[in-house]
């Protein structure tokens, strides 16, 4: 190793180094946006050592550099457009498809070096078969999931004929392609075909999956890039790779073991079951007991002269893009002395944390954001509940046996002194069935669109304590 | 570079490790930027995608190499700015509510 060489590992474990003190710091949302620079500092000095190194050693062509420079402007300006325009409610969109970009460069980079190195040892062709795998499944998938959240394909899970077959073929494929690629060291029909079965894989992967779960499959596909990331640094014997690729298929891990836990399933039941209807609930109204429905001014009263409101965000409210009104809703009360916070179950909005951000964007101060099982004991105090969009999570029917949602955690909305439920119709939730919380003699329904009944309220509040 | 099997799967163990021990201390508030910046992290593959360019000869060999680096470019840059974006949002008391506090 040469002395610029060995400067270049060191700078590349300092930015190892940096990546975890980043994420460390991402513990607390006030030191967290230092956590985030420190992180893209390490990255930023790793990329300039690589440079560093590719021109000390001289390896690389004219080319080669022409290759690497019009690569890196198309990317960065792509990556750079997406990042400034993007809503936050597309948010999940997003990190899927950065999911997909890095779980797609890991396979490229894994064919392309199986491709070029002159021998190729056993080492290197398990894990970049892994590699190829991983990081092609990690693309295909990840670009359906963005799709699907889109909306450019159906959120409804999708199932078509033989696709049980179809997923043992490609499985066997799999082996048999991989097994191929170490006998056969570094064959590119094997690596081709390795690389369409599990493209293919991805998509039969991802398409059954209803869009209401979209939160686990973001978060697992997110896993599946950190660890195509480590496969190719065992490929390429770059220690860098490995660690940062480790960390994010950890965190990855944990985040996908939390949603599966919020929503009571398990992982492989979400993957092979695929009963999340997506976006659109049903319509039919089949509701089991009378529902007291509730009018602008009613709601108004009694959010106007309640000490303590806690308001609970579904994803109807994200989808009505209605957080800015509730947010001028939620100012004119603190305004009028009334107490507001809002309760945030774990699987509000399309993402882990989802919710939180968008709440965040409409200037909602990050301390009036409750976990659910830090609100959950202060229901009883609670004066007015006013649940936005937000069903399943608050349905008391999953504490009692024998039904599909039996054992999930809620948001104890039922506890509260009252209850105002803010929502189109009489719909069900994904999980298809009656909310016993709208039947309840405490609870008023206003039935109306997230956005216009905030804007109703506002005024309605105004007008009283004007 | 040439590196041993067994330490490259023990780098790996820990590195495993030690993202589950800080990740599990993140609240659940931060799980959005925390994805988005994991997902920013992960875009150190652009470092691998740099290194194949210089191995790289022929028409697909430099496609290969210029789709790579064009990937994780994208993945680092727009990770980490959204990441960025999403964190200055989150503040204890914005300026704007400052004067309707009673």
């Amino acid at each position: 190793m040469t002395t610029t060489e060995t400067v270049i590992r060191y700078l590349f474990l300092a930015a190892a180094a940096c990546f975890v003190i980043g994420l460390h710091l991402m513990n607390s949302p006030k030191t967290a946006r230092r956590g985030n620079l420190l992180s893209a500092a390490a990255m930023a000095v790793g990329i300039g050592a690589t440079a560093v190194l590719l021109i000390a050693e001289g390896a690389i062509t004219t080319t080669g550099w022409l290759v690497l420079l019009a690569g890196a402007a198309v990317g960065s300006a792509a990556g750079l457009y997406l990042a400034r325009s993007v809503e936050m409610t597309a948010m999940p969109q997003l990190v899927s498809l950065f999911n997909a970009v890095g779980g797609g460069a890991a396979a490229l980079l894994a064919v392309e070096h199986l491709l070029q190195a002159e021998t190729v040892h056993v080492r290197e062709t398990i894990p970049g078969g892994l590699d190829i795998l991983i990081g092609a499944v990690t693309f295909s998938g990840s670009v359906v999931a963005a799709g699907k959240l889109q909306g450019l394909i159906p959120g409804r899970p999708i199932v078509f004929l033989g696709a049980r077959a179809l997923n043992v073929v490609l499985g066997l494929v799999f082996v048999g392609s991989t097994a191929w690629l170490v006998l056969d060291e570094g064959n590119l029909v094997a690596m081709l075909l390795l690389l369409v079965a599990a493209t293919v894989f991805g998509v039969t992967m991802v398409l059954p999956i209803g869009g209401a779960d979209m939160p686990v499959v973001i978060s697992l596909l997110n896993a599946f890039t950190g660890t195509a990331v480590a496969m190719a640094g065992f490929v390429l014997g770059e220690v860098v790779l490995i660690v940062a690729g480790a960390l994010v298929g950890a965190s990855g891990a944990i985040l996908t073991k939390l949603m599966a836990d919020a929503m009571n399933r398990s992982i492989t039941n979400i993957i092979l079951g695929g009963f999340g209807t997506g976006d659109e609930a049903a319509t039919a109204d089949d509701s089991g007991g009378t529902v007291r429905s509730v009018s602008a001014d009613d709601v108004a009263i009694q959010l106007a002269y309640a000490q303590k409101v806690v308001v609970v965000p579904g994803y109807g409210l994200a989808a009505a893009q209605a957080q800015h009104e509730l947010a001028s809703l939620a100012e004119i009360l603190e305004g009028h002395g009334v107490e507001v916070s809002y309760a945030i179950h774990p699987v509000a909005g399309r993402m882990p944390g989802h919710m939180n951000v968008l709440l965040a964007e409409a200037q909602v101060p990050y301390p009036a954001l409750r976990e659910m099982d830090e609100i959950n004991p202060d229901f009883p105090q609670v004066d007015v509940a006013l649940v936005i969009g937000a069903n399943d999570v608050t349905n008391p029917i999953a504490r009692k046996p024998g039904n599909p949602m039996s054992g999930m955690p809620i948001l104890d909305v039922d506890k509260a002194r009252s209850i105002v439920v803010v929502k189109r119709s009489m719909g069900h939730g994904y999980a298809g069935i009656d909310n016993t919380l709208y039947s309840d003699p405490k609870t008023g329904m206003f039935f109306t669109d997230a956005k216009k009944g905030m804007v109703a309220l506002a005024a309605a509040v105004r007008s009283f304590v004007a | 570079m040439e590196l041993d099997l067994l330490t490259a799967v023990t780098v790996f163990v820990l590195g495993v490790l030690v993202g589950f021990e800080v990740i599990s201390k993140v609240p659940a508030t931060l799980h959005t930027p925390l994805m988005s910046g994991a997902n920013s992290i992960h875009g150190i593959v652009v470092i691998g995608a740099m290194l194949i360019t210089a191995t790289a000869d022929g028409f697909l060999g430099y496609l290969l190499a210029f789709l790579a680096v064009a990937f994780g470019f994208a993945n680092v840059v727009g990770g980490y700015v959204v990441t960025d974006r999403m964190l200055h949002m989150f503040k204890a008391r914005p300026a704007a509510k400052e004067g309707s506090a009673s």
